[in-house]
């Protein structure tokens, strides 16, 4: 199979760039802050070298939907789901902070961190490929379980820890490229999958288990093995952006970190480009994807819609462009324009 | 028809033991666990559990699964509580929230029929939009004050030797007598684990599966509302906030009940039984005191996992060809 460009990403992209234009007319109003005034959507401010606005905003914010997105792609494409990608969040951040307070250096806490979130992957992947789970129902377990893990850990306190190499994940600005380290840490896992996938047989081998399970176990692939990996990888993706969604506040809060980002990290993944129904995958899609979960999340603040609130106006977009890109629809469209 | 009878029963049977067993083991361990009245108390309590379950029961029969049951209740809540604040009667305002919640679910159902969409996609995003929906209507909790919530709190009650049966009791039990019917007596019950059972069978047998979709997510829809009615009117408030993770307390009851994820099988009896036995694991673990109370979302999942693994059991047991792996 010679690989084929599919732009996927260019839908997301399209968005994104809709949803500018739309913030930007809508700055321009009469009385509006104007089309790069403080407070407008495109407004960049630079202080010490280091800029910052909503657009800055949206690349901080959104890489936590990036990585989630990413991680949750391999899943999607050999026909699965993860729900429990907000409680892996929530437990990564509890075992962080828990060490950290308990004086053990980054390094250690980090990785522990990144462990539990592997480990809680790899049950789901267990769960599903081992024994044979709907994967939304074995991800439902601990996406419910897991956040009373969380508070066990924690001993259902918030835990505020003060460890400069732990913030610097969520809070940092590196001297050679002054974005948010969150925003970079998801583009370069954006490039090392992508390199993975793409560069060795992964790819071929996850889009056949997602395209045709029986065929694919027929010529020899290990489809099992392959899908508890996928979610060993999401659970990975999962615990990393749960040390960005700590570092951010400085604190693990077991009841609310990860909250509702499972579907925001399924659209980012569908309207990517990887159908729900397995077999294609495109992870810059899904990346881009992420971010535009997080411009339209940033419109809506800025548009003063509060934070309890926003998710209605989503929810909606969610439905329309899942709608729209339901195969069913598609072979309503296709049968029109024949006609 | 074999398959659909005895399934169901060996699954209930197991159910109605565990129930015995936690309510031995809370005799012994404590002295007025096992009394009438703090059973009664655990009836009433899991009361909006049960009927909300009772309504997924026929959503999972059908394959299908509901996940907006949490929010669907906060939602109702809030929007009784705030019409109630506008100067409705708070029956009104039930009838209002009730009607909202059977439509919501018929359109649920319809996206489902017409676009063939996953129900666990369709239902998540109603479970975002009914939470933020929530939050609209009211940021904060609202209380219910009518003289109507007095009279409620004294009048609409039974009493059974001495021990006070409040309505909400009642409705519950009646609700999963009412559904237990319908399943089983009903053409409409048919349709449903038929087309749990195959969608094209039930298609090629004359069944419209549309139709019976969208009397399913409706049925759901409908119960959801009921039992934030039966929240509301408990709690005497609507809190945008609630009920957080009803929605897998609800699956592990159908599911501790017997009936099978997969759809096609199961029972409303051992739905009932599911709920009174997550009811009995939180009222342990309130018993015990100084145990973290996010051992019984811990518990309830390891429930889950343990009955799904049981039907997976006993369908291998069944022979390879009643359960396909994938």
């Amino acid at each position: 199979m010679t690989p084929r460009f599919r732009p996927r990403a260019a839908w997301p992209a399209l968005g994104i760039a809709a949803l500018i234009v739309f913030n930007a007319a809508s700055d321009l109003r009469t009385g509006g802050p104007g089309l790069i005034g403080p407070g407008a959507f495109l407004h960049l401010a630079i202080r010490d070298g280091i800029p910052s606005g909503p657009l800055i905003d949206v690349l901080n914010y959104g890489a936590t939907f990036m990585i989630l997105a990413i991680g949750m792609t391999p899943v999607v494409a050999t026909r699965g789901i993860d729900l429990s990608v907000g409680s892996i969040m929530a437990i990564a951040a509890a075992v962080a902070a828990v060490l950290s307070v308990g004086g053990q250096p980054p390094p250690v806490s980090i990785a522990a961190a990144l462990g539990a979130a592997v480990v809680c992957g790899l049950w789901n992947g267990a769960m599903v490929s081992g024994i044979g789970l709907q994967p939304f129902v074995a991800t439902l377990v601990l996406m419910v379980a897991g956040r009373g893990i969380a508070q066990l850990i924690t001993d259902s306190q918030i835990i505020t820890f003060h460890d400069p190499a732990l913030e610097y994940i969520g809070l940092g600005r590196p001297r050679w490229l002054p974005l948010p380290f969150p925003f970079l840490i998801a583009v370069g896992l954006v490039g090392v999958t992508a390199l993975l996938v793409r560069k060795t047989a992964l790819g071929l081998l996850l889009e056949a288990v997602g395209g045709n399970p029986p065929a694919a176990q027929l010529a020899g692939v290990r489809s099992r093995r392959i899908i508890a990996l996928t979610y060993g990888f999401s659970g990975l993706c999962a615990g990393i952006a749960g040390l960005i969604a700590a570092a951010n506040i400085k604190a693990a809060d077991p009841f609310n970190a990860g909250r509702n980002l499972e579907l925001a990290a399924i659209f980012a993944v569908v309207v990517g480009g990887t159908p729900l129904t397995g077999g294609r995958m495109s992870l810059a899609g899904a990346a881009v994807g992420g971010l535009l979960m997080q411009t339209l999340t940033t419109t809506m603040y800025a548009r003063n819609v509060g934070a309890d609130t926003a998710p209605l106006p989503e929810a909606l977009v969610i439905l329309v462009v899942a709608l729209v890109g339901a195969p069913r629809a598609a072979a309503w469209a296709r049968q029109r324009w024949a006609r | 028809m074999n398959r659909r009878f005895r399934r169901p029963q060996a699954s209930t049977t197991v159910a109605a033991g565990i129930l015995v067993l936690l309510i031995g083991l809370g005799a012994i361990r404590f002295e007025h666990f096992a009394s009438f009245g703090n059973l009664a108390n655990l009836v009433g309590d899991y009361a909006f559990v049960g009927v909300a379950a009772v309504g997924a029961t026929f959503v999972i029969l059908s394959g299908g699964v509901d996940l907006s049951v949490g929010s669907l209740v906060a939602f109702t809540a809030v929007a009784i509580a705030v019409l109630v604040d506008h100067g409705w009667h708070p029956l009104a305002a039930a009838t209002a929230a009730f009607g909202f919640g059977t439509l919501a679910g018929a359109v649920i159902g319809m996206l489902v029929w017409w676009f063939d969409l996953p129900p666990f996609l369709m239902t998540l995003i109603a479970m975002f939009a009914f939470r933020a929906g929530g939050f609209l209507l009211s940021s904060q909790a609202t209380p219910i004050m009518h003289p109507f919530m007095a009279q409620l709190s004294s009048g609409y009650q039974v009493s059974v030797g001495g021990t006070i049966i409040p309505a909400r009791s009642l409705i519950f039990l009646a609700f999963a007598g009412a559904g237990a019917l319908t399943l089983a007596r009903t053409r409409f019950g048919r349709q449903v684990c038929a087309v749990g059972g195959s969608r094209r069978s039930a298609a090629v047998m004359g069944v419209g599966v549309g139709p019976t979709l969208v009397g399913i997510y409706s049925l759901a829809g409908a119960a959801s509302a009921l039992a934030g009615v039966v929240f509301a009117f408990g709690k005497q408030a609507g809190d945008p906030t609630a009920a957080g993770g009803l929605e897998l307390t609800v699956i592990a009851a159908v599911v501790i009940g017997g009936t099978l994820l997969s759809g096609g099988v199961g029972s409303v009896l051992g739905t009932g039984l599911g709920v009174l036995i997550l009811g009995a694991i939180r009222l342990l673990i309130d018993f015990q005191g100084d145990l973290n109370p996010a051992w019984t979302s811990i518990a309830t999942g390891l429930l889950l996992l343990g009955f799904v693994l049981l039907q997976k059991l006993l369908g291998r047991l069944r022979g390879p060809a009643a359960s396909p792996s994938t």
